[in-house]
């Protein structure tokens, strides 16, 4: 991707909370507001600690919802902002975000989803997807959600989230997992200073003489006035679906069957794909890495040339809706899963691959 | 009331040879007429506080923070940037706004359905962080955007439509006073309770707001300034029943007056 270009240094071992913190450090954040959750903690503390060493604001605030209304408001007075939770406290933002995504403001929000529903557990899930690529909050709004997949992404997409966040004047998120967020690899830190700031002639910073005073506010009374909010944001959305979307391709070149994976899963999948292959199974894997927008069109083209396919989740079967409308009943989509904080193994892929295979096989007979 | 001329106005044509005693600050006042009831409190207030950024010719670099409740719209009236902020967080939105622009002056104004029941989390524990800003708090007893429910400032036996047996103290409990709540937190510098129902106390709470805006410009912490207004509509009264109501009823419940001044050093 673009950042590796600007990328400087050695590549230092780090966990995946830690490694996304100091990219925001060298993304120039000027506030950072956060609360205190499992598994995302280290955000918060990273920042508290390396913050005053160098540039910038940290602020922990009394909840989640004082944290997303405190990155309303500066977002709106312009600044670069960025907050982070897991699931229960991502719930607390929804109107928050409902409001950001209204107004129109850019800021980067960071989900290290953990096992839900409810209070849940502590371990690593993707039980958000929902939540977080069809809206969340009330209203027709999108965030742009970016999923990474290392430790190495955790740290260039928060850069690539406030590129997008900025350019589109719309939040964006970065939807992560326990595993993910505590895990810790090799990573090379982008380049601090090396993202420019934009300019926000829209911003409260004060009204002067030569302007018009500026407001921020999600409020259009009139219906018809609604209406036109709401179609500009459907124009933009529709703009970020044709230029923005992202995935990666391993394998899918002679695959006749395709699994679909983000973040964790895909990792797991991409030794499933290899597993197969030793087995003679041609599997391929598509890893959608922005899941809003999704790659509807390259998985609706994929399902020319497979037998079925099949989305690969720590979840109940959530993102397996959309590769379903993607494929348009060309073929079969199938679903594997774990959930509550447990983590599908390769081999349960695997295994699950063959039954479908085997009753194939049956049916032929 | 004579005011000083604010040295951005210029006479109307008209004017010549005549003495401005009168006006409105018309920089820091947009054209748009305010759409409150007859006899509501909110548009003395807005004037007022958008008079003291005139005088003190602030207005770049004033910011200010409206709730949600009947001042949802303050930004169409006040000719400032300003941010709408989700029902109870406008203190954590001016708080926002206050961390990466410290060298702005930043006010919310809230009612107090807005600031001391969905909000009170939020009012807290921006007073408590000493967040420098200004907190202007209407409190007039009902929910007035939403047609005159009960309020967490209701009185006891107050009617309301969400009370109509009046606020029974044994089911919601008493009415909550969050400025005398506030004045136990270190953070707060200034916290005051003023009003807007004769000339004498329009004064006072020009005053407090001047105070307000030069504490916030030396750095010293929270300034709170509560008005007890009216709601002739949500309490179904004319706006000089209202008045007397205020002066009966809100008064003696609410006192007027400093509850917190700084030391003098």
């Amino acid at each position: 991707m673009e950042e590796k270009k600007n990328k400087t240094g050695e590549a230092k071992l780090m966990k995946g909370n830690e490694a996304l913190a100091e990219a925001a450090i060298r993304a120039d954040i000027d506030g950072y507001f956060g609360y205190p959750i499992t598994p995302q903690s280290e955000i918060l503390e990273y920042l508290e600690r390396e913050v005053p060493k160098r540039h910038g604001l940290v602020l922990q605030a009394e909840s989640e919802i004082a944290s997303i209304n405190m990155i309303y408001g500066a977002a709106g007075a312009g600044a670069r902002v960025m907050t982070s939770s897991s699931g229960p406290g991502i719930s607390l933002m929804q109107e928050g975000l409902s409001y950001i995504a209204s107004a129109q403001l850019p800021c980067l929000v960071v989900n290290i989803v953990r096992g839900g529903p409810g209070l849940g557990t502590i371990q690593p899930s993707q039980g958000d997807y929902f939540q977080a690529v069809k809206g969340g909050g009330h209203g027709d709004y999108h965030l742009i959600v970016l999923a990474p997949a290392s430790v190495q992404e955790m740290a260039d997409f928060v850069f690539e989230g406030f590129r997008l966040a900025e350019k589109y004047r719309n939040p964006a998120m970065i939807l992560s997992d326990g595993a993910l967020g505590q895990m810790m690899e090799k990573v090379i830190q982008p380049e601090e200073g090396s993202l420019p700031k934009i300019k926000t002639p829209w911003a409260t910073t004060g009204k002067t003489k030569d302007r018009d005073h500026n407001i921020i506010t999600s409020l259009f009374i009139k219906p018809e006035e609604m209406e036109s909010v709401n179609l500009q944001l459907q124009e933009k959305y529709r703009k970020i679906e044709k230029d923005e979307v992202r995935f990666e391709e391993i394998k899918t070149d002679d695959a006749n069957i395709i699994l679909v994976a983000f973040g964790l899963s895909s990792r797991i999948c991409q030794k499933t794909v290899d597993l197969g292959r030793e087995k003679g199974i041609k599997i391929g894997l598509l890893r959608p890495i922005t899941l809003y927008p999704y790659p509807y069109k390259r998985l609706n083209e994929l399902a020319d040339q497979v037998e079925f396919m099949m989305s690969v989740e720590m979840n109940a079967g959530q993102m397996v809706e959309d590769v379903r409308l993607a494929v348009e009943g060309k073929v079969p989509v199938h679903f594997t899963g774990r959930m509550g904080g447990m983590i599908p193994s390769p081999d349960d892929v695997l295994h699950e691959i063959e039954s479908i295979l085997d009753k194939q096989n049956v049916l032929q007979d | 009331m004579s005011i000083e001329r604010p040295s951005t106005l210029d006479f109307p044509a008209d004017a010549e040879g005549m003495e401005m005693v009168y006006c409105r600050p018309i920089e820091t006042l947009t054209d748009t007429p305010f759409h409150y009831c007859p006899g509501c409190g909110h548009s003395v207030v807005h004037r007022v506080l958008m008079e003291v950024v005139a005088e003190l010719n602030i207005q770049d670099k004033t910011i200010g923070v409206a709730p949600v409740g009947c001042s949802v719209f303050a930004y169409n009236y006040m000719n400032i940037d300003m941010q709408e902020a989700a029902h109870g967080r406008a203190s954590a939105v001016a708080t926002g706004i206050k961390r990466v622009l410290p060298d702005r002056y930043v006010f919310s104004y809230q009612g107090d359905g807005d600031l001391a029941a969905i909000g009170t989390a939020e009012t807290i524990h921006t007073v408590n962080r000493g967040e420098n800003i200004l907190m202007v708090f209407i409190n007039n007893g009902i929910y007035g955007m939403t047609g005159g429910q009960m309020a967490p400032t209701t009185l006891p036996g107050q009617v309301t439509t969400t009370s109509p047996y009046g606020r029974d103290v044994k089911k919601v409990g008493h009415p909550i006073k969050i400025a005398d709540l506030l004045i136990q937190l270190p953070g707060a510098h200034y916290v005051t309770r003023q009003a807007v129902h004769n000339p004498n106390a329009v004064r006072k709470l020009k005053k407090a707001f001047e105070k307000s805006f030069q504490y916030q410009k030396e750095g010293k912490g929270t300034c709170f300034v509560e008005v007890v207004s009216n709601c002739p509509s949500g309490w179904r009264m004319t706006p000089v029943e209202s008045i007397k109501y205020l002066e009966e009823t809100m008064f003696p419940a609410y006192p007027l007056g400093d509850l917190k001044v700084p030391e003098k050093v």
